[in-house]
């Protein structure tokens, strides 16, 4: 083989063998069956399911945050080329381009659901029958507040609460993107307190997010039972609110490996993940907050 | 870096190795491609005579739609990702997989799915059994306890393939040799590239379309419910959204087989190499915009069904190119008729048929008459099994020697290929007519009308299941009783590409530490 004078590709670092993977496999296999059997009350081989599931997820937490620690080792000890971080930038572009999908078959079910469904119950083109002879009372209209089938609630108003959150959302991408100049400056403290800022953000962001449902199920009477508006309405918030939380945990890990001295100016790719999966959080919260709460 | 392999179990549970987790992948879907045959030797047997003779009903319908989910999830997909895992680094010169921890766990999910998804059979109330396409309200308020699981069994499955696909489109991009440009690279790694693509896409909307499932089975939403304002149309539709890119994610990696065969056997170079990618390309974007040709019947408005249709038959476009160039490929060149090229050109012929068949169910007024009959089962088994499955039959022949260091036994493999074809279209041939003379498809149950038909189609199945304990006896023959004379470096006379001109045969555990230089 010829001589390689490209110092780009001189080495790629495959990691020795790894017993994590495994041990991720089986965590996720304990989770699904405790989930599954959870759900239906049962239990496996005599320990109930809501036992296996929580083992399941401690394997998964246990797998994750060795292998993370483990990455990180790697990569502050050099063994990361350039090459190397570009693989993990675009794994990472490529898991939230997954993630938009995810949201995306949501997004589809709630536009083809107010586009169409609403119209067809209300008898529109061939589904006069439909209408008059199963829901003839049914009135179509956006928030659904009473269903076919009777159920009553009431709408989530846009403008309360909502529209505070939007502001803290888009806000904390401001303080980020503050940060990440700051990082890239070599500013230090900036870095730290701004990334900590986001993270709180992050918090506050989903403590008036969970002040907004205990409302709508206590007062509102909007719950995950109340037609396809509550279906839409929590899957959606609720998927979101999940991966606010994810997002969170992240920027406080981030802000932890700040205060420690992690990341360069040239490198720091876990840095920029966290701050894409930000950005693809307040991205669709954008979304959420006008096709879910204001339309 | 020396060519050190670790020993014992550990070497797979652990591994970070593409050529290890490649082969895990291959095994793993060889022994689900035998469990979903098995479930098919029942549907065949039970079909073999109209009336009831062996299974219950509600059996019938468990075996129909697990065989559905283990061969699409769990034969066809997993060997195309071993197919990727093997090749794919040795084709661009790569020294691994671009994340090789990641590509054992997406490897190791797989079997925990399975089990979860193959212990329902035991569950009470028995196996999913509303057909691998698990329908809302089937699914949804009739669906049996095991569901759940089957549910949580899919989630498994999107998650390693999300991760397998990731890995693929990374490798690509990222570790091609120098000199390995995009338009130079292999047929293969070119259409894994564009089914890693659709998996990223789809797959996280099948996660979605199981989630809405579950949450309506026990959270109370009403997602597909018509009386909380949901609709079980809708869950069609996003099934098939995911669905349609899924049967492209099946064949796709076999076109690339089959471009990497022929020019081989002919001796000639790959006609049109760029209307390939590009043809692909295409198909992979049209992919996205046809699904509900799968719901004609459904009351859908008039204008939608003639968008799907026409969309549909627009696919033939770009397939027809295809099929053009594999024909001029082979067109004058200096064919020798080994068993890869055997393989190749039936799939190019038999998958001919069944795409010809899919343009036929195109069409909106006719799919009326022909919807949920035997010819779509007909017309999907003929792009599935003498399409994607003899294409990866067809890639095992033609890289094992690659893999191995040694030769397989080419009198048992050709007698394997014409027992195999003879079966094929003996089994599926005949359903063409049972269909379009009416008789449906999952019902175990039949008019004495369609008796001679499905004897024949029974009797051919189990000719083609038997036949493949001959493959698996040519595969444990040179892979582990290590018999067959030594393969050379190039292995074929018309071999060309990184992986038959560069490295050794077999294959050394670590390939690539240094990369080539591609001119």
């Amino acid at each position: 083989m010829s001589e390689q004078t490209n110092t780009e590709y001189e080495k790629y670092y495959v990691p020795e063998q790894s017993k994590l993977p495994f041990i991720g496999s089986i965590g996720l296999f304990f989770t699904a069956l405790g989930a599954g059997k959870t759900i239906q009350g049962e239990d496996f081989i005599g320990i109930p399911g809501g036992l296996v599931l929580t083992f399941g997820i401690l394997v998964l937490i246990f797998m994750l945050s060795t292998w993370w620690a483990a990455t990180i080792r790697e990569s502050m000890s050099g063994l990361y080329s350039a090459q190397m971080s570009r693989s993990f930038r675009q794994g990472m572009l490529w898991f939230i381009t997954s993630e938009v999908m995810f949201f995306a078959a949501f997004f589809g079910a709630l536009f083809y659901v107010r586009i169409l469904v609403m119209e067809w119950l209300g008898g529109s083109s061939n589904n006069a029958a439909t209408h008059e002879f199963l829901w003839p009372e049914f009135i179509p209209n956006w928030p659904m507040e009473k269903t076919p089938g009777g159920e009553t609630t009431t709408g989530m108003g846009a403008w309360g609460l909502p529209a505070i959150n939007t502001a803290i959302l888009l806000f904390s991408s401001f303080t980020l993107t503050i940060a990440h100049h700051a990082l890239v400056e070599k500013n230090r403290a900036t870095l730290i307190q701004f990334t900590a800022i986001t993270a709180a953000l992050g918090v506050i962001f989903m403590g008036l997010q969970i002040w907004e449902y205990i409302h709508a199920y206590t007062e509102m009477g909007l719950t995950l039972g109340s037609g396809i508006y509550g279906s839409t309405f929590f899957m959606l918030t609720g998927f979101h609110g999940l991966h606010v939380t994810v997002g969170t945990i992240f920027l406080i890990i981030l802000t932890i490996r700040c205060a420690k001295g992690h990341f360069t100016p040239q490198d720091h790719f876990a840095y920029e993940a966290g701050a894409w999966y930000w950005h693809f959080v307040d991205v669709v919260w954008v979304f959420l907050f006008i096709f879910v709460y204001i339309l | 870096m020396g060519d050190h392999k670790p020993t014992g179990i550990s070497r797979w549970l652990f591994t970070t190795n593409h050529k290890d987790i490649g082969t895990m992948y291959l095994v793993f879907s060889f022994i689900m491609f035998l469990i979903g045959g098995a479930m098919a030797m029942v549907i065949r047997a039970e079909l073999f005579q109209p009336g009831l003779q062996f299974v219950e009903p509600n059996f019938f319908n468990q075996m129909t739609t697990l065989h559905g989910l283990i061969m699409v999830f769990g034969a066809v997909m997993p060997a195309t990702v071993g197919l990727a895992n093997w090749l794919i680094p040795m084709m661009i010169g790569a020294p691994d997989m671009a994340l090789p921890r990641m590509n054992n766990w997406s490897f190791w999910i797989l079997p925990a799915a399975f089990i979860l998804l193959l212990s329902s059979l035991f569950m009470e109330g028995g196996a999913p059994n509303f057909g691998w396409t698990f329908y809302a309200p089937l699914s949804t308020t009739y669906g049996p306890p095991s569901t759940d699981f089957f549910i949580f069994g899919v989630h498994l499955m999107g998650i390693s393939s999300i991760m397998g696909a990731i890995n693929v489109i990374v490798t690509v991009f990222n570790m091609r040799a120098p000199g390995m440009t995009l338009m130079k690279m292999p047929l293969f790694v070119w259409t894994w590239l564009i089914t890693a693509f659709l998996l990223v896409m789809v797959m996280p909307v099948l996660a979605g379309a199981v989630t809405m499932m579950l949450t309506d089975r026990h959270f109370g939403t009403s997602f597909f419910d018509a009386a909380g304002g949901g609709d079980p149309v809708m869950f069609q539709h996003i099934f098939w959204f995911f669905g349609h890119p899924e049967v492209y994610i099946m064949i796709l990696p076999a076109f690339g087989i089959a471009s990497a065969i022929i020019p081989t056997f002919a001796r000639k170079k790959l006609f049109g190499y760029s209307s390939m990618v590009y043809a692909t390309a295409s198909i992979a974007f049209l992919s996205f915009i046809v699904w509900a040709h799968h719901m004609f019947t459904v009351g859908m408005p008039v204008k939608g069904e003639l968008f799907f249709m026409i969309a549909t038959m627009l696919i033939a476009v770009p397939t027809g190119v295809k099929v053009f160039n594999w024909v001029a490929t082979m067109w004058q060149g200096s064919i020798t008729y080994e068993t890869p090229m055997l393989y190749a050109i039936a799939f190019v012929i038999l998958f001919t048929i069944g795409g010809f068949s899919g343009v036929m169910l195109a069409l909106t007024p006719v799919d009326w008459q022909y919807h949920d009959t035997y010819f779509v089962v007909a017309h999907f088994h003929y792009v599935l099994f003498p399409g994607a499955i003899f294409g990866t039959m067809a890639a095992v022949y033609y890289w094992m020697p690659k893999w191995t260091g040694r030769m397989y036994d080419e009198k048992l493999a050709k007698v394997h290929f014409w027992l195999s074809i003879v079966f094929v279209n003996l089994t599926f041939f005949p359903m063409h007519f049972s269909g379009l003379a009416g008789m449906q498809r999952r019902v175990p149950d039949y008019n004495i009308m369609f008796s001679d038909f499905n004897m024949w189609s029974s009797i051919g199945a189990f000719g083609l299941g038997l036949t493949q304990f001959l493959f698996l006896w040519i595969l444990v023959k040179t892979c582990m009783l290590k018999k067959g004379e030594k393969a050379t470096d190039q292995v074929w006379e018309g071999a060309e590409g990184l992986e038959f001109n560069q490295l050794p045969s077999p294959a050394p555990y670590h390939s690539f530490s240094t990369p080539p230089k591609v001119d």
